[in-house]
């Protein structure tokens, strides 16, 4: 009786107590991401969720420079081995803890120390980090190191709150409080992960968004269904199969950008039983397997434009990229040539692939197209989990994996060929690309890094331990009530600028 | 009746530990390894050896074992590698979800099944009979995912009627819980629905050409009285048996289906966790499962008694 008469008021209550108009955006993610601690996740979808929760030291423009974001700006001593910055003043994390030097120095240190933390290869060439003002800190390193400022634009360089850190230790990836534009609301595993807008954000102005949903859905039709429904706003990594349809749908928009990644086949060339096949063995066979693709083509067929041939693990269009090796033109002739010359007429081939229908066409397609130089290729579909095992310990003849790519250029290169290398499953070893990656690595000058690359890519040419199809595209749909998103080469989604019309 | 229900639980204990070493060792036989596969694309050889350690991935598959057994029986089924929580947790989040997709999947089965399977008993080989069991193997026959894809499109993106995905919790917000789970319950109860439908049919004309049947005609009842009360109430018993397997089926998660309607139960769950070889929530999923299919079934068995008092001398 009282609660018939009370309810009129608890409604009125609830309809003024509403925000004037809360802009919800709805995500669709292909993935799950995994746990939410910077130092602890792996995930490329967890890197999209901290674009919105946590802020780095620095970012990375859509042009792939280093831009400041919570450092405002830094230098290099003249030997390279001490970096210095200075951070933006008056940040707070979700909690209220200020941010500064101090914070600074407990998140790197957590990264760099926490048993647990995947951040420490990329935080290998730290010594120490100090505080040397309230808002300033000095790095030093135990040699040069010009890559360590794009790792401090991803995970390692993402700042939480050393409050929270402290308080829930190896838990703090359930409830993480960094200093991004949105924070931490909740999240249930698989279905969504829920963020708000963070009111003392520093760059609070830029941020038009008030609620924020991520959904993994894995099924790319149902992703695109679901936007076209309305029950989200955007989606990421579209299947280039829908890239059509998309564009002429008068409700959504499409964006792209090629992306820093790669679509590469591994050979292997290391010591193991495997390892013992012709391709393996021989430089020239490997040659000519590479010859025998048409990329142009390859790419066309399965990524329907979207993607562009390449042969390095730069794009074409990066700034990395050596013009002196272009994209090879299809050479059967040369190919058969070489095969010949290597003592074969034709060449058992296993090729190990992952079960998704998009890895299988473009296997598919250079199966047939290698078959013309003389390679029986049999493809060994296998989940990825397994493959990732049996291309790590080195028991397969031929690899096809990709990699979602990196800002700096040695993230692409430096972990895959030189020797012993986490993610080396070529088992490729040659002293001298080991130096000049190395070199590239601790060259502060731009031009004697690029040297050392094309030095580097020209024996690589020769060697081919691995080669390279080309570069896929991130593509984006998204409904046309939102607008100010920027396609950046890196992925992510970041939201500063990005509104949604009523 | 009581000493009954004790005997069958405890009978479930052995099934339970040899399902659990079942799919141990099974998991155990696939390749692959749940810290590389975690460990993403900057793997880092240390973190990888300290995280085997940790998560005991180095012992003998028997130690390994034990030790989940010790810890599952003080009520601790372990921690996901892959999100770092308790297993129990995910479970607690992901069972309610789950019971309601099937309870709602039921009701669908029921709602179309019953209903055409006592038709077609009814009006056996007439057009009625043919259109019910067309619709009934056309139910068997579409494959969810199609059908699922095919709903969205229909009923989200050109009528606008149901959201195709954003799952509510039912106690946070009952009517859009509802919404979001009635396409997805649908699909699955639609499949349902056909098989319950065939053995509803087959059981009914087994009871209407019984004896007493004849008998009842014969006193002049009504045909609704001998069909819903004479013959219905003995040709149901069939039909528990199959509701309980179904249901503890539903259980077990539906994956595909849930996966179109991103609808976050078990069969995401343990799908996820399979393929990140995230041993300890395919253990502690399975396990949850197998309990509800057995206590499904006990209740079965319990059910048939109630319904049919000839059952209880040989309790």
């Amino acid at each position: 009786m009282r609660i018939t008469r009370f309810l009129p008021a608890l409604v009125a209550g609830a309809l003024f107590a509403l925000p004037a108009a809360a802009t919800e955006l709805k995500i669709g993610l292909q993935d799950d991401a995994d746990i939410l601690d910077p130092a602890q996740s792996q995930t490329f979808v967890g890197r999209i969720v901290y674009t919105a929760l946590c802020d780095k030291l620095v970012d990375v423009s859509p042009d792939l420079q280093i831009v400041p974001q919570l450092a405002t700006e830094w230098h290099w001593s003249d030997d390279g081995k001490e970096l210095s910055m200075k951070l933006r003043e008056g940040v707070k994390f979700h909690d209220g803890t200020p941010f500064n030097a101090e914070a600074v120095v407990y998140d790197i240190t957590r990264s760099m120390t926490l048993p647990e933390s995947k951040r420490k290869s990329e935080l290998k060439s730290v010594e120490k980090v100090e505080a040397t003002g309230e808002y300033e800190v000095k790095f030093t390193l135990k040699g040069p190191d010009v890559t360590l400022l794009a790792s401090l634009s991803d995970r390692a360089g993402m700042m939480i709150s050393p409050t929270a850190a402290k308080e829930m230790g190896l838990d703090f990836g359930n409830k993480p409080v960094c200093s991004g534009p949105f924070k931490f609301v909740e999240r249930v595993q698989q279905s969504r992960i829920v963020l708000e807008k963070f009111q003392d954000y520093w760059n609070k102005d830029n941020i038009f968004i008030d609620k924020l949903t991520y959904m993994p859905i894995p099924d790319t039709t149902v992703r695109l269904a679901n936007l076209r429904a309305g029950d989200l706003d955007m989606i990421e990594r579209l299947a280039a199969s829908d890239a059509a349809a998309v564009k002429s749908d008068p409700g959504l928009s499409y964006e792209s950008v090629v992306g820093t990644g790669w679509l590469g086949i591994y050979f292997n060339v290391g010591d193991s039983a495997q390892a013992d096949n012709p391709l393996g063995k021989d430089k020239r066979l490997r040659q000519a397997f590479s010859l025998a693709i048409d990329r142009e083509a390859a790419n066309q067929i399965v990524y329907e434009g979207t993607s562009v041939a390449g042969n390095q693990p730069f794009s074409p269009q990066s700034p990395w990229y050596d013009k002196d090796i272009p994209v090879p033109a299809r050479d059967i002739e040369k190919a058969k040539a070489l095969v010949k010359e290597a003592g074969f007429d034709r060449v058992p081939v296993e090729l190990i692939v992952t079960n998704n229908p998009v890895s299988m066409q473009m296997m598919q397609v250079v199966q047939s197209m290698v078959a013309e130089a003389g390679f029986d290729v049999s493809l060994k579909a296998t989940e990825f989990t397994t493959l990732l095992d049996e291309m790590e310990a080195g028991n397969y003849q031929v690899g096809r994996s990709d990699w979602s790519g990196r800002a700096d250029p040695d993230g692409n290169i430096h972990q895959f060929l030189t020797c012993k290398a986490a993610l080396n499953q070529s088992k490729y070893c040659n002293p001298e690309v080991d130096k000049l990656l190395n070199e590239a690595r601790q060259a502060p000058d731009t031009a004697v890094r690029k040297q050392k690359y094309d030095a580097a890519a020209a024996i690589l040419q020769d060697d081919l331990p691995m080669t390279y199809i080309g570069h896929q595209s991130w593509i984006w749909a998204l409904n046309k009530k939102v607008s100010g998103f920027v396609a950046s080469p890196d992925g992510m989604i970041r939201l500063a600028g990005v509104k949604k019309a009523d | 009746m009581y000493s009954y229900i004790a005997k069958r639980l405890l009978v479930a204990i052995p099934t339970l530990l040899i399902i659990s070493v079942f799919v141990f060792s099974l998991q155990k036989l696939l390749p692959g390894d749940p810290v590389l596969a975690m460990a993403g694309e900057e793997r880092d050889p240390q973190v990888i050896e300290y995280l085997r350690e940790k998560y005991r991935l180095n012992d003998p598959v028997p130690i390994q074992y034990a030790h989940w057994l010790g810890s599952a029986l003080q009520g601790d089924l372990g921690i996901s590698l892959r999100t770092n929580l308790p297993v129990l947790t995910l479970v607690g989040q992901k069972l309610p979800v789950t019971i309601q997709l099937a309870i709602m999947s039921m009701i669908f089965a029921f709602a179309i099944g019953i209903p055409m399977g006592i038709l077609a008993a009814v009006k056996k080989n007439t057009a009625l009979d043919y259109i019910a069991n067309v619709v009934a193997l056309s139910g068997l026959s579409i494959p969810n995912f199609w059908l699922g894809i095919m709903l969205i499109l229909l009923v989200s993106v050109n009528l606008g009627w149901l959201p195709a995905s954003g799952y509510r919790p039912f106690f946070e917000d009952p009517l859009n819980s509802i919404k979001t789970m009635l396409m997805p319950a649908f699909v699955l109860g639609n499949a349902l629905a056909a098989t319950l439908m065939r053995h509803t049919r087959s059981a009914m004309l087994s009871v209407l050409s019984a004896d007493y049947i004849r008998t009842a005609r014969a006193k002049g009842l009504s045909e609704r009285k001998v069909v819903l009360e004479h013959s219905f109430r003995n040709a149901v018993l069939p039909i528990v048996t199959l509701s309980a397997l179904l249901f503890g089926e539903l259980l077990a998660g539906a994956v595909l289906t849930e996966q179109i309607f991103t609808i976050p139960g078990f069969g995401k769950l343990i799908v996820d966790a399979v393929f990140t070889r995230d041993y300890a929530v395919v253990q502690g999923v399975v396990l949850c499962t197998a309990i509800g299919f057995i206590l499904m079934n006990l209740i079965a068995d319990v059910l048939y008694v109630v319904l049919n008092p000839r059952m209880r001398a040989n309790l």
